[in-house]
């Protein structure tokens, strides 16, 4: 496949990793903030290759793990009251069908009768939702930079087809203010970031300037072939090694500096700025996306009676410290025992690039 | 005749002898299965004898490279082929929901009918029920099959030996893409086609050396991932196979990575893995080759002894990963 | 959490192209784009083009791949 085959190739693969290991010897801890970098990095055995003085922390870079336990109750219940009435369809992404709520979870909901959907594309849902006009199509809509503008440009779409029977529950969430978040957090010890690929091609290098120049960390962003990855660490201990802290661009192939400005502007076009409830990190100031109210009629939290969840947070999970990189999850005393893929405790270990998952499944 | 199955095509009244004569009786032509008996009768030669049995659930029905139909002659040929068994006789039974309409019956009757004869099985016996709506999802089909098997010949999965090579048919994930192609909400244009087929053609070929075959696996739903790890826990054994040189096409590639699936544990039709001593694994490998449904095949990996139990994946740049049984359904991703 | 890869642009009409890897293709929108090409190389996610390939870049990482290996070996 063009464009990516080039960049799984073994021998400039063991060439980094020989430049790697032929810097200063240096311990260092290195988060990888997207959760699609977590399971490239899982997928390609990477960890294994790498010497034991570099350590790569998962982050909260996972949309599905950092969605908070009463946004996923709430759907769910939206989804169990919708069979009795069947007057709404749940459109979902794959991702959410098994992350577990305090009682029950999308997937075990689909078993019982409910009408959920899993699509590929915002689009899709709008187009089930013109091909069923006496039901409103509800999304779950979950994601980081790359996929709100995909949302916001859909809400536009319908708009401008006057399809009324489409709305979303925005969870929408941002990556920098999180980084910070965690920065400011003095008991995690991060000496870089590998930035994200696809949040970066859409927001540009701007965002990361403060981590660099106020917290004085590395940031690479970085594409998520293994050599782009091995690439990047590279720079980072770089960096490091020469005291400096900037912001690059290793995936220079398709980010650019000043990010995908016509994407933003449909962004900020259709949402708007507002706190946000992260699963394990709390409540993160300007960290969220809440639909304009000119875009009320697509707002289901504005449109409807949404289920007001009582939540309970399972016992013993530690999903929050994995989320920060606190612990790696061989020392969650619940992995691999009470918390497996299959009888999932905590959303790190159900959403395929959950820190938990991708490790239980690659790396044991 | 009606256009749709009602209920009273299942109640063996007059409506259901139309059924019979209009939907089954000119696609099934066995002369066993014309008498209308409630059995068949059939003598057999002193063999040892295979007997399977699978039902088959699938949706869509209809899909690129197949449907139900070809899925449940082949499904329950290829059971029967990895066991090394020459199919002989199949049972076939429906279950109908009411509604279902008649010609999409007709349409899979007569696949039904063509993959039987590419298949060389005779289908013998019949059932057919009608369910309320809602009681099944649209047609089950379940097909038992019997077949015979060489004295000298046991592809049990129990069988798998330290240094074993492990041969892969051919393309891994094109029944698996080519169903979710046609699934509503995932909206994709592919020319791939199920890789559904009678792998009995296949084995057939790679008897003479059945001595060297160790273990002989059908690859189904659960994909490729599934099957290793079913073999190497029956016979206590590690495997490692190689991310280079499993044999997948590229659209299907393309796919798994914009969808986030992995094709190891996608779903195939005509597919199967075998064990091989290493002394007769070139020989086995050429064979498979010649064959049309193995064009492709490839030795993706070897057994070991240690870790027991456990299936490694050497990766493209040479790190190592674990592929574990599948847990829930792999649905597509966006993250 | 950005499951993008590369599809080559075939046909492009008003805001839709078909794009394709091998003989798999799909409709994309390309709301959040301009100035796209048939012949380009465009990331999809979600059923949106989100970023186009820069093909020059591509091969100067590749070469810095390439000298890296010079390098070493």
């Amino acid at each position: 496949m063009k464009y990516i085959d080039e960049f799984r190739k073994r021998e400039p693969f063991n060439a980094l990793l020989s430049k790697i290991k032929s810097l200063p010897l240096q311990t260092i801890s290195l988060m990888e903030v997207c959760g699609t970098h977590t399971v490239s990095i899982s997928k390609s055995g990477i960890r294994s290759l790498l010497p034991p003085n570099i350590r790569l922390i998962s982050g909260p870079g996972c949309p599905v793990c950092v969605t908070s336990l009463e946004d996923v109750d709430r759907v769910i219940m939206l989804a169990a009251e919708g069979k009795t009435h069947s007057t709404y369809i749940i459109a979902t992404f794959g991702d959410m069908m098994r992350v577990p709520g305090s009682h029950s979870s999308l997937l075990k909901e689909k078993a019982k009768g409910a009408d959920i959907r899993v699509v590929y594309s915002p689009v899709d849902a709008l187009t089930l939702a013109r091909e069923n006009s006496d039901k409103e199509v509800i999304f779950f809509a979950v994601g980081f930079e790359t996929t709100s503008p995909t949302f916001a440009a859909t809400i536009l779409q319908a708009k401008r087809e006057g399809v009324d029977n489409f709305s979303i529950i925005s969870n929408n969430k941002l990556i920098p203010p999180a980084m910070e978040a965690l920065l400011n957090d003095e008991n995690i010890t991060i000496d870089g970031f590998i930035c994200p690929g696809h949040v970066s091609a859409i927001i540009g290098t701007t965002p990361y300037q403060k981590i660099a120049n106020h917290y004085h960390k590395g940031c690479v962003i970085s594409g998520f072939e293994p050599l782009d990855i091995i690439f990047s660490i590279y720079l980072l201990m770089h960096q490091k090694s020469s005291g400096t802290a900037k912001v690059e661009i290793e995936y220079s192939r398709v980010v650019r500096q000043e990010g995908n400005p016509k994407a933003l502007k449909t962004l900020n076009q259709v949402y708007e700025l507002s706190d946000a409830q992260w699963r394990g990190l709390g409540i993160i100031p300007k960290s969220g996306l809440v639909l304009k109210d000119e875009f009320a009629l697509y707002d289901a939290a504005k449109k409807f009676d949404l289920p007001k969840p009582e939540v309970s947070e399972p016992k013993g999970c530690r999903c929050d410290q994995v989320l920060k990189g606190m612990i790696s999850p061989k020392e969650c005393p619940l992995f691999a025992t009470h918390c497996t893929p299959a009888e999932p405790v905590g959303a790190c270990m159900v959403s395929s690039e959950g820190t938990c998952a991708a490790y239980y499944k690659y790396e044991r | 005749m009606e256009e749709r199955i009602l209920l009273a095509h299942g109640n063996g009244g007059i409506l259901t002898s139309q059924l019979i004569e209009n939907c089954f009786l000119p696609y099934f032509q066995d002369p066993l299965l014309k008498q209308l008996n409630d059995q068949a009768i059939f003598e057999l030669e002193v063999h040892r004898i295979a007997f399977t049995t699978d039902s088959f659930v699938v949706d869509p029905l209809f899909f690129p490279g197949g449907d139900i139909g070809k899925l449940a002659v082949c499904g329950t040929v290829n059971d029967l082929a990895v066991g090394g068994a020459t199919p002989l006789y199949l049972s076939i039974g429906f279950i109908i929901e009411e509604n279902f309409p008649i010609e999409e019956l007709k349409k899979i009757s007569s696949s039904i009918s063509i993959a039987a004869k590419e298949a060389q099985v005779r289908i013998v016996t019949a059932d057919t029920k009608v369910v309320e709506k809602g009681a099944c999802d649209k047609l089950f089909i379940n097909t038992s099959g019997i077949g015979l098997v060489k004295k000298e010949v046991d592809f049990s999965g129990h069988n798998a030996r330290e240094d074993d090579k492990i041969l892969l048919s051919g393309d891994i994930g094109d029944h698996g893409i080519a169903i979710l192609s046609s699934r509503k909400g995932i909206e994709f244009e592919t020319s791939i086609k199920s890789d559904c087929a009678p792998l009995n053609l296949l084995v057939n070929d790679l008897l003479p050396s059945a001595h060297y075959i160790h273990v002989m696996r059908d690859l189904t739903r659960g994909g490729l991932a599934t099957i290793l790890n079913e073999i190497a826990m029956q016979s206590e054994i590690g495997i490692t196979i190689y991310e280079d040189r499993i044999p997948l096409k590229e659209e299907v590639r393309g796919m798994c990575e914009l969808l986030g699936l992995d094709p190891l544990y996608l779903a195939n039709e005509g597919k199967l893995v075998a064990f091989v001593h290493p002394d007769g694994a070139e020989e086995v490998l050429s064979l498979m080759k010649k064959n049309p449904l193995g064009g492709n095949a490839r030795i993706i990996g070897e057994v070991m002894r240690k870790p027991s139990e456990k299936v490694t994946m050497e990766t493209h740049v040479g790190g190592s990963r674990l592929i574990e049984m599948l847990v829930g359904e792999d649905l597509p991703r966006i993250c | 959490m950005c499951i993008a890869i590369p599809f080559e642009v075939r046909e492009i009409k008003d805001n839709l192209a078909k794009v394709s890897i091998g003989t798999t293709s799909r409709v994309v929108y390309l709301d959040l784009l301009d100035e796209i090409k048939v012949g380009d190389f465009i990331l999809v996610h979600a059923g949106f083009a989100i970023e186009k390939l820069d093909r020059e870049e591509a091969e100067k990482t590749l070469s810095l791949f390439k000298e890296v290996v010079d390098e070493i070996y």
